[in-house]
């Protein structure tokens, strides 16, 4: 074998994780299957609205609203987090806005020039304060995120119980809670999804659904953001959606799909990280993607594969009628 | 120019108005394409909007309905501001405008056509369903209720359409080109459809494009280039001047207004 990839064992990949570093591999699995979950919940949201861009520009923003929040607060408390990342998303999806409505610039060209700027910002911001205020907002961590340090970070216990790691029980909420939205708030996501415009005319404003979509990926992007980074989330937001996309035309089913997803990503992410001994979160999102590339071709309706035998077995032309 | 709208304002003073608009402007980007509309359409009338592209027909049904900004001007719906009487209107948008393939199924999309009637959080009921069902079966659709949306013909998705905005259970529909692409089979369901839901007393504003059968299908006719140019009953209304002014210097619609009212005559 090359010397780049290491000698697959399976007793060190697939055992040895769940036998002798379950503490640690299991944080980090279900970390990955939270992150992973929120965001695809969120994210088929932004591929039927066709704005996937946006979720990459949203992630983006995020940055200067936590420099912000930080500098201010002058802490890491995930409440001002919370906060600077929810003002930083709507700002960008109001500069969006702006940019496109008000000139004649188009809309992806003002997805690029709102989130450009409000990271460049964002990197700014924490060149000025890195050294001084002692801010440990890591710029490499900020990319890629560090999801290998979850376990190390300190137990949350409630009521006697120790539940887990801060990050994990936050990440945790944050993808029950959008269940939990989308349950409560489905037929307003569906029909201002589907058809703005009938929305606005049954009494659902279009525009209240927008702004309360971007604010919570705003939230769900941040707190995803210290385990897999502004880019690595982008992935996440998207994957698991445009994989459900081949395997069902309902809804509902798709949702669940994307959980789904995330769970096969997260556990053959981690398996995959351990083997490589590569980082756990680069390592989910090419699990994510290998299942992305198997629903394309081996899905039963149109997959790539079953459109190449239905024309092997057309070219005969046998059959009757 | 003489316009036969006002004597049908002055002919039903104060009686059942379904529709007032008033002094009705509406820009994009600061360029009107609507300019000074002032319609008033009693109750129980058929009304077909036409008038050559980019005249501002789905402008103004979609400002009638609240969708756009306005710059001047209100609009009234059975005597109130529009918000207020949301579920007394129906709306058929253009097909084009939404995504055909959607992950939803036919009966997803009629049951949209009820939370106009249900509040906040709450989903639709078994009621609700039932009403959804009759509505399938009036264009003919029930058999194709669980299928997804993306496998029906051009004729078929107006149909859900209609279907759709029969469940909003509405008094006044505004219809975005409804005949737009359909088969033959499907425009006559859908003339049947309208007539029906004149005779209910529902009031209904379809925008149509194609002038031959806009005076056979309509019993008042909307002229509209960015003024309302004429509003009436189709055969007052229906005439050369009234067309060639609404339709402007334009060759090949000038003939087909020459046959139009030639095939009147
Ligand atoms: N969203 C929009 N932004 C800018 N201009 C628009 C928009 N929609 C329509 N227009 C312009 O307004 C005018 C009227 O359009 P529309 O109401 O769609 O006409 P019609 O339905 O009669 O064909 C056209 O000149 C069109 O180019
Ligand atoms: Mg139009």
């Amino acid at each position: 074998m090359s010397p780049f990839v290491p000698d697959f064992d399976f007793q060190r990949v697939f055992i040895a994780p769940w036998a002798r570093d379950l503490a640690s591999f299991g944080w980090i699995a279900l970390m990955g299957f939270f992150v992973t979950a929120a965001c695809g919940l969120v994210g088929n949201f932004l591929v039927l609205r066709r704005m996937a861009l946006v979720g990459d520009a949203i992630s983006h923003s995020v940055l200067p609203g936590m420099a912000v929040a930080f500098i201010l607060s002058q802490s890491r408390g995930t409440l001002p987090m919370f906060l600077g990342a929810l003002v930083a998303g709507i700002v960008a999806t109001v500069l969006i806005e702006l940019i496109h409505k008000k000139s004649r610039v188009k809309q992806d060209a003002a997805i690029g020039i709102a989130f450009t700027s409000l990271f460049a910002l964002g990197v700014i911001l924490i060149n000025l304060y890195a050294g001084k205020g002692g801010v440990d907002l890591d710029q490499e961590c900020v990319l890629y995120g560090e999801i290998a340090f979850v376990p190390l970070e300190p137990m949350v216990v409630f009521a006697g119980q120790t539940l887990g790691p801060i990050p994990v029980v936050r990440m945790a909420l944050v993808a029950l809670v959008t269940a939990l939205l989308i349950v409560l708030f489905y037929k307003e996501l569906l029909v201002s999804s589907f058809d703005p415009a009938l929305a606005v005319s049954l009494g659902i404003s279009a525009t209240v659904v927008h702004y309360a979509l971007m604010g919570w990926l705003s939230v769900v992007v941040v707190s995803a953001f210290e385990s897999v980074g502004a880019i690595l989330v982008i992935a996440m937001l998207i994957l698991p959606a445009a994989t459900a996309t081949f395997l069902s035309r309902r809804l509902p089913v798709m949702l669940g799909l994307t959980i789904l997803h995330a769970a096969l990503s997260a556990v053959l992410g981690v398996h995959l990280a351990v083997w490589l001994d590569c980082s756990s979160a680069g390592a989910m999102v090419v699990a994510g993607t290998a299942l992305f590339c198997a629903a394309w071709v081996f899905n039963p309706t149109d997959g790539l594969l079953y459109r190449w035998f239905r024309e092997r077995l057309k070219a005969p032309a046998v059959h009757p009628g | 120019m003489p316009s036969p709208e006002n004597k049908v304002a002055t002919d039903n003073p104060g009686s059942d108005i379904s529709l007032e608009i008033h002094d009705l402007t509406v820009a994009y980007h600061k360029k009107p394409v609507l300019w000074g509309i002032d319609l008033v359409v009693p109750r129980g009338k058929l009304v077909g909007i036409v008038g050559p592209n980019g005249a501002g027909k789905s402008t103004l049904i979609k400002a009638a309905m609240g969708l756009l900004p306005i710059s001047s001007g209100w609009v009234k719906v059975f005597g109130e501001p529009v918000k207020k009487n949301l579920t007394r209107i129906g709306y058929v948008p253009q097909r084009e405008s939404v995504d055909w393939d959607f992950p939803v199924s036919v009966m997803d999309v009629v049951l949209m056509g009820r939370y106009g009637h249900l509040g906040l959080l709450r989903r639709p009921s078994k009621q609700d369903r039932d009403i959804a069902r009759e509505c399938l079966d009036k264009v003919k659709m029930l058999p194709y209720a669980n299928r997804q949306i993306s496998n029906l013909s051009g004729g078929q998705q107006q149909r859900v359409f209609l279907a759709r905005a029969l469940a909003q259970e509405s008094d006044l529909y505004f219809m975005d080109e409804p005949f737009a692409g359909v088969d033959a089979a499907t425009e006559a369901a859908i003339v049947e459809l309208l007539h029906e839901l004149k005779s209910r007393g529902k009031t209904l504003m379809v925008v149509h494009h194609d002038l031959p059968t806009a005076r056979r299908y309509f019993d008042s006719l909307l002229l509209l280039n960015m003024r309302v140019v004429a509003f009436g009953p189709t055969d007052q209304v229906f005439t050369h001047d009234l067309l060639q002014s609404t339709y402007g210097g334009r060759l090949t619609i000038l003939s087909e207004v020459a046959e139009a009212v030639r095939a009147k005559e």
